[in-house]
């Protein structure tokens, strides 16, 4: 690992500003992603500055939204009773990742942070676009089977591990940052990961030094409370990265859905959000919710799949995982 | 020899004393700088582990051959097992190294050194948390426990007991990382926290009472490669329940449920 300068940052303002002007510093708070890139010599910062003591650790309610601290640890937000009562399915998602030791140590801001778990871009001795800019992509011609069907590019078809990024996607949550001037901005989730295009090195569209603050959420997401649902599927029962993941959400009002808000996870890039499959179920009264008219909705959203050599078995994993994500947001409302 | 390597006369057999004399002087080398290139010295095995030995001992020497600028040392002073201890370590050095290395306290265990197996977990101020994931210089003001500190000085904690009665191990190694963890998932469930198999996320409860699905999914991030998982399962039940359990109906139980991995 290489030698790094370890400082505990106690403003937010001056953090920013040594992240900002020291191009290979970076910003630690749990670290169970980071020290693992630094230990794969995958990431090597000269400098970390220690967030986690900035006093972002706080999950409350503010006007009309539900605000959760950057440096909240995962854990403490699943459990947080805000949280469990107007968002049971970010709960589910949080609870779904990693495992209760790392779930204790990882923090919000971090977990929308964290990177890709390709092989190739964790193996240094394997050519990777992400990792080291024109070295090319070794999953392309590689074994490609936990890769992307949505939105890759020729120079990437890496996945965004977080599951907790999908259920913030699905809940039109809102990332508050700060930089080093201390400007604060917004930026909607959906915005905030990008695609990989020409310049996968970037993961998402924070600027350099800039910090998350929050992750905020409308309370308007808090009325598909009830049928709400995240589906996590992986090689194995527990403690492994999804295969494909859905979160789905619906409101119920007067026997029809008023609102459907779905999104895909570990398929592409960023967390999918599902516009043609929202688009189609919206409006739809119960009655006319069975398994025919469920399954078109997901066709429609998944016509667009591009899988690769070793993924084509996620368009169809993700076609049932879909459906039976939305049977169980759906729970009793639905009676096929 | 026991001139010139004082402290070494009662830990070496006249044989080792002898063979490790005859090495230095070979290589006409002082002891200490020796030792710092004993990893690229091709030696009898005799010298080697005794040389392991002694290095791994000796913190405070070895302190000396990591040469470190300003920058890069940082002075941590935290709680071990209820003592106050201060150390002065290199800033990339794990709380897993430090706590195995400084402070001579290697029940916790080194697996995988990269958060997939468990077998480093210890607790931060009452949390299960995985010790090669967390830097030394993250845990200035912090108190840690580790196995060494989890009985009561003679008294074994309820957890090593219906371990060893459970036969909740075999090779021993991931035991500490599994008995660590299952005291924090004791605090988990009497806390009312949830997990991914909760049934509903909305209801709230001031305590839980697990079923072996919840204990599995809370035990995940504890990995035994010798397959000890049904008695380990049956050991953290019995202390969570307070009944003692039978071995076989956990076997037989696990066989009637399902998972998400079949959709």
């Amino acid at each position: 690992m290489r030698p790094f300068k370890y400082t505990r940052a106690t403003d937010v303002a001056a953090a920013a500003k040594t992240v900002s002007t020291n191009r290979e510093a970076a910003f630690l708070a749990g670290g169970t992603n980071l020290l693992d890139l630094m230990k794969e010599g995958v990431a090597k910062p000269s400098e970390l500055v220690d967030i986690s003591g900035l006093a972002f650790s706080k999950i409350r309610s503010s006007g009309n939204v539900i605000s959760i601290g950057s440096t909240a640890k995962n854990s403490d937000t699943a459990n947080h009773a805000l949280i469990r009562r107007n968002f049971p399915m970010l709960s589910q998602a949080i609870l779904a990742g990693a495992s209760a030791q790392i779930r204790n140590m990882a923090t919000n801001g971090g977990n929308l942070m964290q990177r890709t778990r390709c092989t190739y871009f964790y193996d240094v001795n394997m050519p990777c676009n992400k990792r080291e800019p024109g070295s090319g992509c070794g999953a392309m011609e590689g074994i490609n089977k936990g890769h992307a069907i949505f939105g890759w590019s020729d120079k990437c078809i890496a996945t965004n591990p977080s599951d907790m990024s999908v259920a913030l996607m699905a809940l039109d949550a809102v990332v508050k940052v700060s930089g080093a001037d201390k400007k604060q901005r917004s930026i909607a989730f959906a915005d905030f990961h990008r695609l990989p295009g020409d310049t996968p090195e970037k993961d998402n569209t924070l600027e350099p030094g800039e910090m998350i603050t929050s992750i905020d959420i409308p309370m308007s997401s808090a009325g598909m409370a009830a049928n709400s649902y995240y589906l996590k599927v992986r090689d194995r029962a527990s403690y492994a990265f999804a295969l494909v993941s859905v979160a789905a959400a619906f409101e119920i009002k007067g026997g029809s859905v008023a609102k459907a808000r779905v999104a895909l996870g570990s398929v592409s890039h960023k967390p999918w959000r599902c516009d043609q499959a929202e688009k189609l179920l919206t409006g739809k009264s119960l009655k006319d919710l069975n398994d025919a008219s469920l399954r078109a909705a997901v066709d429609a959203e998944l016509m667009d799949a591009k899988p690769l050599e070793h993924n084509g078995y996620k368009v169809e994993l993700a076609r049932r995982a879909m459906v039976l994500a939305f049977k169980r947001a759906l729970k009793s409302e639905v009676v096929a | 020899m026991s001139d010139n390597f004082p402290e070494l006369v009662d830990e070496l057999t006249a044989d080792e004393a002898e063979l490790l004399e005859e090495v230095l002087s070979d290589l006409g080398e002082s002891r200490r700088k020796f030792i710092g290139q004993s990893s690229t010295a091709v030696l009898g095995a005799v010298v080697l582990q005794f040389l392991a030995k002694r290095t791994a001992l000796a913190g405070e020497e070895m302190a000396e051959f990591v040469p470190l600028g300003d920058e890069q040392a940082v002075k941590v002073s935290f709680r071990v097992n209820d003592a106050a201890k201060s150390v002065s370590v290199d800033s990339r050095m794990t709380l897993l190294d430090a706590l195995r290395e400084k402070l001579a306290l290697t029940g916790t265990k080194k697996g995988c050194d990269h958060g997939q197996c468990g077998a480093c977990t210890v607790m931060m101020d009452g949390r299960r948390v995985l010790s090669c994931l967390t830097l030394t210089a993250q845990c200035e003001g912090r108190s840690v426990t580790t196995i060494e500190g989890v009985a009561k000085g003679d008294v074994l904690h309820p957890m090593q007991t219906a371990f060893i009665k459970h036969d909740g191990f075999q090779c021993g190694f991931c035991t500490p990382g599994q008995i660590c963890s299952a005291i924090g998932l004791m605090h988990e469930a009497r806390n009312g926290e949830l997990s991914y198999v909760s049934k509903d996320m909305r209801k709230t409860a001031a305590s839980i009472t697990l079923s072996d699905e919840e204990i599995r999914e809370r035990m995940s991030g504890n990995l035994c490669r010798c397959g000890a998982y049904p008695n380990i399962v049956a050991a953290i039940r019995e202390v969570h329940t307070g009944k003692a359990t039978d071995p076989m109906a956990v076997i037989f139980d696990m066989s009637k449920e399902g998972s998400d991995a079949t959709v």
